[in-house]
């Protein structure tokens, strides 16, 4: 009985090892099936048509997949018949880059947003033709640009082995794609059929090269289309210069072959940068434009920041801002918020940008239709723009590297691409030179990993500070000691970015993004001892499955890890020689396998340590069934829902179902997707749905206390076979209830039930409820007591009452089973025992108080948008997440919504791009004979294609001995962020009260500690270091945060709630969450403006969050995360009310008021657009109210201005003096 | 030389403490507790009251970490859900070490507590 663990999860462990073929592969196929087909028919064209097919395998899933849009729509265009699937990948990928856009013109004019501006694209002209060329021109080149690589490869080593080897990843990988190509074979007697399924791998790889194989690409596609491709495929091979052949492959093609022979040389780059600064229209006009615009993209990858920037400019298309934005470091932050915007998609994507999507596979839509933004991109990237573009901290890609080095280089210094790397150097040297002089890497060494272990702590210093956009001052800046209470403006002006390590600049490319992977200290204390001293919390905080616009995707038959401690290969391994590599984790020497010596990025053998895998730091490999307990699971969506008095009469329902009659194309899925759906109030309701009734069957099961399923086999039914059944269920949902007068809620038993009809597939499942349950199992008394809620003494009831969630969510967990729990409630409906069922089942929470579809109408526009993005959004199923670091440092605590199976693996039944994650780490041993640590996270999963991928992330840190480094490398976001998790866990484990105490002694004691060790300064005044300046404002702020704040009324519901968002929101939203952020919007300007899109985005800068800033001559903008105000001051200009509000004067203003009007005025014109950019930024979408001066409503306001004195908590001054007096006791 | 209650109370301790100090090892929680609280209301009636004196502390504890588990229907002490967090397994296992050494202790205690209470009866 005491024993623990084990129960939940034998099913998992029980699995059967599975040979993946069959299902899987076949389901997967199937949706790429349609469009291929047809073309892998001709003759000779098979070989390159595989790639396609195989791509679309591999990449549906993914947002930015541009192979299968630019495919779809491609085909669409020349085929009739695949209207059907262009659709449906068009829907399911609202996300994917600009390229699905170009894809889609001819479709959906309205898409075309992006390029409308620009020139028309060269591909978009192709497309519009209605020929093959679109295709070809688009993202089709990409694809097949993966079977050249791999064509040469082969001819390289004719050896039988390598075709083996090949074969095998193909069986494994995509049986389907073998099938396929099997057949075809037979005409290639150069390529045996074997080879074909190998494709897949060369795609991933192609990825990488982007820029070398987007040209190689196209002449393979279009000599497919023509018939001609065996001619193609053998000069491909054949010439290692790289640039010499794609020349051979463009003439042969026919297509663009001026461009390609520029690439190589410097003029490209002029003409990249001209195509910048000029216009767009030029490329056109060019048939050399496509040709360099793919080659630009590899430009740009090597700056990631600048390239955002400049994508962000071409988009806009207005050339005179380009420049300027460029060289701003905060730009880049922008821009990266604005492919999101662009492609519509809800999505956060932090660093990514569009240009650096371009390098990677996925990126291929934007090679192809969304060219442009790469185009600018890769203009800013070039070094001769910008002199210092620096590159960004926050968006330190990696991938960049890798690809950057191919491009820039050879324009410089006329190397072949092989070399990449060392040509990187000197376009990283201008943008790095200025600010860090001495660190730069040493030009000679080529193997930049194998570097690290010397560096000198001093360099790394001093290069991590060079600056970045943040705290871009030089090291001593994050040191400089701050009297924090005479220091009347903490608050920097412009957003808080992320620090960055302290790095050589090398590592510092390679290292992962800190929107995914951040450690609250960027300094790892060398021993406990000395992080004990620096009283400072030690962790990381994780965003796994973060929406990517550019993602390596590696296929091969061996995934290299680390023998002893399964490491994935990364970039911060070092190579002792060609044929060994030693672990960075636990530094054993481990044999390098002779697949991984051929260097795909490069052509060329013997080159390990520029693989792919070793120049990005966040990858994602294509699983073999080596990483499957059983054929990867199906999508399966069940919907619970509560059809109770109380959920009919709030009116969900309508919402629901129209959200869904609306997404249902766009669910991801493959065609195995299954779906179903349940009611309950004090019965419980099922729906037969199968296949071949002439209308939705009700099944009702009245029997609670012993539920069961009525027929289990046509519950959940295929989405696809049975979808006008689907519809007509919907479409009748809403109204059958109307009349109901059943007030229970069988929640418990619902739950049961519907765990039974997961258990065998696994999938999400999906609970609307509305109040508290009231019947059968898991039944909850109310425990709220209302007086009780400003209450400044005890909190009670933040723990569940009852443990039957907590089990019922491990038994889900145990068979691969998310459940998502949507509460939309105007009463107390204990949160605290109903979110059991997420957490620990990895499911997510939403929580809609007082939802009502008519009285509160702001509430139900967000539920529908959540659902759009809820329905819509990435998804991966039967997941685990490995989180490894390097000896001497151990993880504990872990926090988010999952099931810790053992010491360092969660799992996650299902994981999605809005989870967070954080962790708690110490140290063991002692790191002092370390220079740097590191840490992998590594995130298998099955995605909704039924593929198994694993995405690794892996991030590296120095160590530093001394206190004073270790201050200087604080992240003061994620400590806040880890903090505000811990204190959560106290707050339930122990009380709100010990919470809230332990949060003011973390501030006291980390700046009692910096002042008695490291400020020698006079000890009288409350002095921090930089990099912590905003350490008390912050805990302050969590102080005064729903859900630790006492003496406010608080509903004991929403508490709960902001604590469920803390432990599972990713750093970045969480931030805001804690200290919103104040924009004084009556007088925006375009000073500082970036474009996103054809916008302008004005840039105001951040106010504190004091009254003392609002002035009634003014409005502002707070931004909270799920809640935007604008608050709009008495005198406020009667202009601004006019133009942006739309109401003659401020007496006019309605109370409630929760829309901006669409105005035709500059001012309104600007305003919308930066309160749609702060939207498009976020995965949930926010409620905007406007705020009058004098109503009711503006307490809420109020309450956020967390530097003032509210009746129940300090000001921030008295904070201040409060954590000084308990320094000097 | 009589075979008392006290004695009979000492051997019987003896071989449960045997017993104890495996469950100590396998986090046999109930049993153990159940066991422990046993005897010592075994000592309570022989009128020990030094060894019960000895015991109370850990009764005391086993009482105090029962009652503060976390919510669950079934008996049990360790929550499936935070069980694997390193800190709290580190804290389970230092608490089973600990025990284990009481355990010896007690068990040579008794033994001799036995052998004293024969020979001076």
């Amino acid at each position: 009985m005491s024993a623990p663990a084990g129960s939940p999860h034998p099913a998992a462990s029980a699995r059967i090892p599975p040979k993946f073929g069959g299902a899987a592969a076949s389901g997967a196929a199937a949706p790429a099936g349609p469009a291929p087909a047809p073309h892998q028919q001709n003759g000779p064209a098979q070989n390159q048509m595989q790639v396609p097919s195989g791509y679309g395998l591999h990449h549906q899933n993914y947002i930015a997949p541009s192979g299968h849009y630019s495919q779809g729509p491609g085909k669409m265009t020349s085929l009739p018949l695949d209207t059907q699937c262009g659709d449906y990948y068009s829907a399911l990928y609202t996300v994917p880059t600009q390229n699905v856009t170009v894809n889609t013109v001819n479709q959906q004019p309205g898409a075309q947003q992006m390029y409308s501006r620009g020139p028309p694209a060269p591909h978009i002209v192709g497309s519009t033709l209605g020929s093959f060329q679109g295709a070809a021109s688009s993202a089709s080149h990409l694809h097949t640009s993966a079977s050249q690589p791999y064509s040469s490869f082969v001819n390289h080593y004719n050896s039988p082995a390598m075709y083996s080897a090949n074969s095998s990843v193909a069986s494994q990988g995509f049986p389907s794609t073998c099938g396929h190509y099997a057949m075809s074979t037979v005409s290639n007697a150069a390529y045996p059929s074997v080879s074909y399924p190998s494709l897949p791998a060369g795609d991933t790889y192609g990825q990488m090269f982007t820029s070398q194989s987007a040209p190689t690409i196209r002449p393979v596609k279009d000599n497919s289309f023509s018939g001609q491709n065996t001619a193609i495929s053998h000069p491909l091979p054949l010439p290692p210069p790289p640039s010499q052949q794609h020349q051979q492959q463009q003439s042969l093609s026919g297509y663009n072959t001026l461009t390609w022979s520029a690439l190589g040389l410097p003029s490209t780059q002029d003409n990249l940068i001209r195509n910048h600064t000029g216009s767009l229209a030029v490329a056109n006009n060019n048939p050399t434009i496509t040709d360099s615009l793919s080659c630009p993209v590899m430009q740009n990858v090597q700056p990631p920041k600048s390239s955002p920037v400049v994508s962000t400019v071409l988009s806009g298309s207005s050339s005179t801002r380009t420049p300027p934005t460029a060289n701003h470091p905060v730009e880049p932050v922008t821009s990266v918020t604005q492919p999101s915007e662009l492609l519509q998609q809800k999505g956060v994507d932090s660093s990514s940008t569009t240009s650096s999507a371009s390098p990677m596979p996925n990126s291929y839509d934007a090679l192809e239709g969304g060219s442009y933004p790469d185009m600018l991109s890769s203009s800013a990237s070039s070094p001769a723009p910008d002199p210092a573009p620096e590159p960004d901290p926050a968006s330190a890609s990696a991938p960049a590297s890798a690809a950057a080095p191919v491009i820039p280089q050879p324009s410089k210094m006329a190397k072949p691409f092989g070399y990449g790397y060392p040509t990187l150097q000197p376009g990283y040297q201008n943008a790095t030179a200025p600010l860090t002089s001495g660190v730069q890497p040493s030009n000679p060494v080529y193997s930049g990993f194998q570097q690290y272990p010397q560096y000198p702590g001093v360099n790394q210093l001093s290069s991590s500070l060079g600056g970045l956009s943040l705290q871009s001052s030089p090291q001593p800046e994050s040191l400089r000691p701050v009297n924090l209470t005479q220091e009347r403006n903490i608050l920097p002006m412009t957003p808080v970015w992320a620090p960055v390590p302290n790095l050589n600049a090398d590592l510092k490319k390679l290292n992962c993004s800190p929107d995914s992977f951040r450690c609250t200290l960027t300094n790892i204390p060398q021993t406990q001892a000395l992080l004990n001293k620096a009283k400072l919390p030690l962790g990381l905080l994780l965003h796994p499955f973060r929406d990517l616009t550019q993602l390596p995707v590696i296929t091969s038959n061996t995934i290299v890890r680390c023998r002893s401690c399964r490491t994935y290969i990364n970039p911060f391994v070092s190579f002792i020689d060609q044929r060994r590599w030693k672990c960075n984790l636990c530094y054993r020497v481990n044999d390098v396998p002779e697949e991984f010596m051929y260097n795909p990025l490069t052509r060329s053998y013997g080159e390990p340590h520029k693989r792919p895998e070793v120049q990005n730091s966040t990858v994602e490999f294509i699983a073999s069934s080596d990483y499957m307990l059983r054929p990867p699971q199906p999508a399966v969506y069940l919907f619970v829902l509560d059809v109770s008095h109380n959920a009919v009469e709030a009116g969900y329902l309508t919402i629901l179902c129209q959200s869904l009659l609306e997404n249902l194309d766009k669910l991801p899925g493959d065609s195995r997707t299954r779906i179903g759906f349940m009611t309950f109030d004090s019965t419980i309701h099922f729906y037969n749905l199968q296949e071949g009734l002439s209308q939705p069957q009700m099944l009702i099961v009245s029997d609670i206390d012993d539920v069961f399923l009525p027929t289990p086999d046509s519950l959940l039914v295929n989405l696809y076979e049975s979808k006008e059944l689907i519809k007509d269920l919907l479409n009748a949902l809403p109204n059958m209830f109307t009349n109901t007068r059943e007030t229970h809620s069988a929640l418990g038993p619902a739950l049961q039930a519907a765990f039974k009809l997961m258990s065998p597939t696994g999938g999400r499942v999906s609970v609307f409820q509305t109040q508290l349950p009231s019947l059968g199992a898991g039944l909850l008394q109310s425990r709220e007591d209302p007086n009780q809620r400003s209450s400044t003494k005890v909190v009670q009831h933040l723990g569940p009452a009852t443990d039957f969630y907590k089990k019922l969510a491990l038994d889900c967990s145990g068979q691969q089973t998310a459940v998502d729990l949507f509460l939309l409630s105007s009463q107390y409906s204990d949160l605290a025992s109903l979110a059991c069922m997420s957490k620990y089942s990895a499911g997510c929470i939403y929580y809609y108080p007082s939802f009502h579809y008519t009285h509160n109408p702001s509430q139900a526009e967000k539920l529908q948008k959540d659902l759009k993005r809820y329905l819509t959004r990435k998804i991966g199923f039967e997941a685990v997440m490995r989180i490894r670091c390097t000896k001497g440092l151990s993880m504990h605590t872990f926090h988010g919504n999952f099931f810790v199976r053992s010491t360092d693996l969660l799992s996650l039944a299902n994981i999605n791009p809005d989870a967070g994650f954080a962790v708690q780490l110490s140290i063991e041993e002692s790191l002092t004979d370390t220079s740097l640590v590191c840490f992998q996270t590594a995130l298998l999963y099955t995605s909704s294609k039924g593929e198994r991928r694993i995405r690794v992330h892996t991030l590296c840190l120095p160590v530093v001995s001394s206190l004073a480094d270790v201050y200087a490398g604080v992240d003061v976001q994620a400590a806040i962020c880890l903090l505000a998790n811990m204190a959560v866990d106290r707050s339930i484990s122990s009380s709100l009260s010990d919470a809230r105490d332990a949060l003011v002694n973390a501030v006291v004691d980390s700046l009692s500690a910096y002042g008695s060790t490291v400020s020698n300064l006079q000890h009288s005044a409350l002095m921090a270091p930089s990099s912590l300046k905003l350490f008390p404002l912050y805990v302050l702020a969590l102080l005064k945060q729903k859900a630790f704040r006492t003496g406010t009324s608080t509903r004991l519901d929403d508490r709960v709630y902001a604590m469920c968002q803390i432990k599972s929101q990713p750093l970045v939203h969480l931030m805001r969450m804690i200290h919103p952020n104040l924009y004084r919007i009556d007088r925006l300007t375009d000073e500082g403006a970036i474009h996103v899109n054809d916008r302008v985005v004005p840039q105001p800068p951040l106010q504190k969050l004091s009254a003392e800033k609002l002035t009634r001559e003014g409005a502002f903008l707070m931004d909270c995360g799920s809640v935007f105000y604008i608050w709009v001051g008495k005198g406020c200009d009667n202009n601004f009310i006019e133009d942006v509000l739309g109401y003659p004067n401020f007496a006019s203003i309605p109370q409630k008021m929760t829309h901006l009007p669409e105005l035709d005025t500059l001012s309104s014109e600007r305003a919308r657009s930066f309160i749609t950019w702060l939207r498009d930024s976020r995965p949930l979408s926010p409620i905007l109210h406007i705020v009058k001066d004098e109503s009711p409503a503006k307490a809420e306001f109020f309450q956020h201005l967390i530097e003032d004195r509210t009746e129940a908590a300090f000001s921030y001054y008295e904070f201040l003096l409060h954590v000084q007096q308990q320094i000097c006791k | 030389m009589a075979f008392t209650f006290a004695a009979f109370c000492y051997m019987l301790a003896l071989l449960l403490t045997a017993a104890l100090i495996f469950f100590a090892i396998w986090h046999l929680v109930l049993p153990e507790y159940l066991i422990h609280a046993f005897f010592c209301v075994m000592f309570l009636c022989a009128a020990e009251w030094l060894t019960l004196g000895l015991n109370m502390p850990l009764l005391a504890y086993h009482i105090w970490r029962y009652m503060s588990r976390p919510v669950m229907s079934g008996p049990g002490l360790y929550d499936p859900t935070t069980i694997m967090n390193a800190d709290i397994l580190a804290y389970c296992q230092k608490e089973g070490w600990c025990k284990l050494a009481f355990y010896l202790l007690a068990f040579f205690y008794y033994l001799y507590g036995m052998i004293y209470v024969l020979v001076s009866s």
